[in-house]
């Protein structure tokens, strides 16, 4: 049974439930992520962040959200 | 003197340029960048920890506004790979300067060049300014530079292994045939090495490990600082002459008898 109220991502190889019909930006305010501060990749293809708002996530849909760490 | 560093038509002070890897935590990392008066650091890209909220995150401790982040591709071993890191990366906050590098071999980590010189010119196409870590190969560094490459960054030993230059001769090859800066990565050990990779006439290093392993990171940061400034000013002030045999420093006149 689908619950129609919640959407199943792969988030960062996981999977996560958000709202039905959350789309980018809602997903950074639960994660508690600033949006200046990483880039996200949804289905293997990279999301300008103004486009974050207009971007609904599905069930099944494939999210990346990276940022910076230390590295050499 | 002005003795200024370009990069990609972007000037710099400093010839250093550190890792932010490594270290104990952030705070470590800062204080270790400061005292090495770097201008600009790598960074790595990596998926956000989602299920610790509100960890600290390195644009808290160094302020990307008053560095410059070079994020690069530690870790890729497919063009593919690469390629999605850094578009990534740009995205995050427009970066066009980034370092590439697209490993061939997990236990040298020697670089891939036949993916390295194709994912070059992939990323020049798409406007990117690329530095590239590359073999100590004076033709494979020439066609990075043909493939549009912004620096040619070749090892002097293996990413970590401190065991510092290798292949002077190559070293040297490939600083005069480039019209791009050489900047010698990895492999770093000690000041000393940097100071070497400095008199050969390298227009900068790229140090990591060197410095986030030594007991005191911020000491040997301080060091490096030095380390890069007495290379450049040795190979800037041209050296003497070496000597078979001893030659006096006093005058040999007048000695009294």
């Amino acid at each position: 049974m689908n619950n129609l109220n919640v959407a199943k991502i792969q988030l960062n190889g996981d999977e996560f439930e958000i709202n039905g019909g959350s789309n980018l930006n809602e997903l950074l305010n639960k994660l508690k992520i600033e949006k200046n501060k990483v880039a996200i990749e949804v289905n293997g293809e990279i999301v300008e962040n103004n486009r974050y708002s207009n971007l609904i996530l599905n069930d099944n849909d494939k999210v990346e959200i990276v940022h910076f760490i230390g590295g050499g | 003197m002005d003795d200024s560093f370009v990069i990609a038509n972007k000037n710099f002070n400093s010839r250093l340029i550190v890792g932010t890897g490594k270290y104990k935590n952030f705070e470590e990392t800062a204080k270790a960048v400061t005292a090495s008066g770097a201008d600009i650091v790598t960074v790595a890209v990596r998926r956000v920890n989602i299920s610790k909220k509100n960890e600290p995150l390195l644009m808290d401790y160094l302020d990307p506004k008053k560095i410059t982040y070079l994020p690069n591709t530690a870790g890729c071993f497919t063009s593919e790979d690469a390629l999605r890191t850094l578009r990534l990366a740009r995205e995050i906050g427009g970066w066009r300067l980034v370092k590439l590098e697209v490993l061939g071999d997990k236990k040298t980590l020697y670089p891939n060049m036949i993916e390295t010189i194709k994912s070059t010119a992939t990323l020049v196409k798409e406007g990117f300014e690329v530095m590239v870590y590359c073999t100590d190969d004076p033709i494979l560094s020439k066609k990075l530079e043909d493939a549009g490459a912004c620096a040619i960054m070749p090892l002097a030993a293996p990413i970590g292994s401190g065991l510092g230059i290798q292949n002077k001769t190559n070293i040297t090859l490939i600083k005069e045939q480039s019209s791009v800066p050489v900047i010698v990565d990895a492999g770093v050990g000690t000041a000393s090495d940097a100071t070497i990779a400095m008199e050969l006439g390298c227009d900068g290093v790229l140090i990591n490990t060197a410095i986030a392993e030594a007991k005191n990171p911020i000491l040997m940061a301080e060091s490096m600082k030095h380390a890069v400034i007495a290379g450049r000013k040795a190979y800037k002030s041209g050296r003497m002459k070496k000597r078979k045999y001893g030659s006096a420093s006093s005058p040999e006149k007048n000695l009294i008898q």
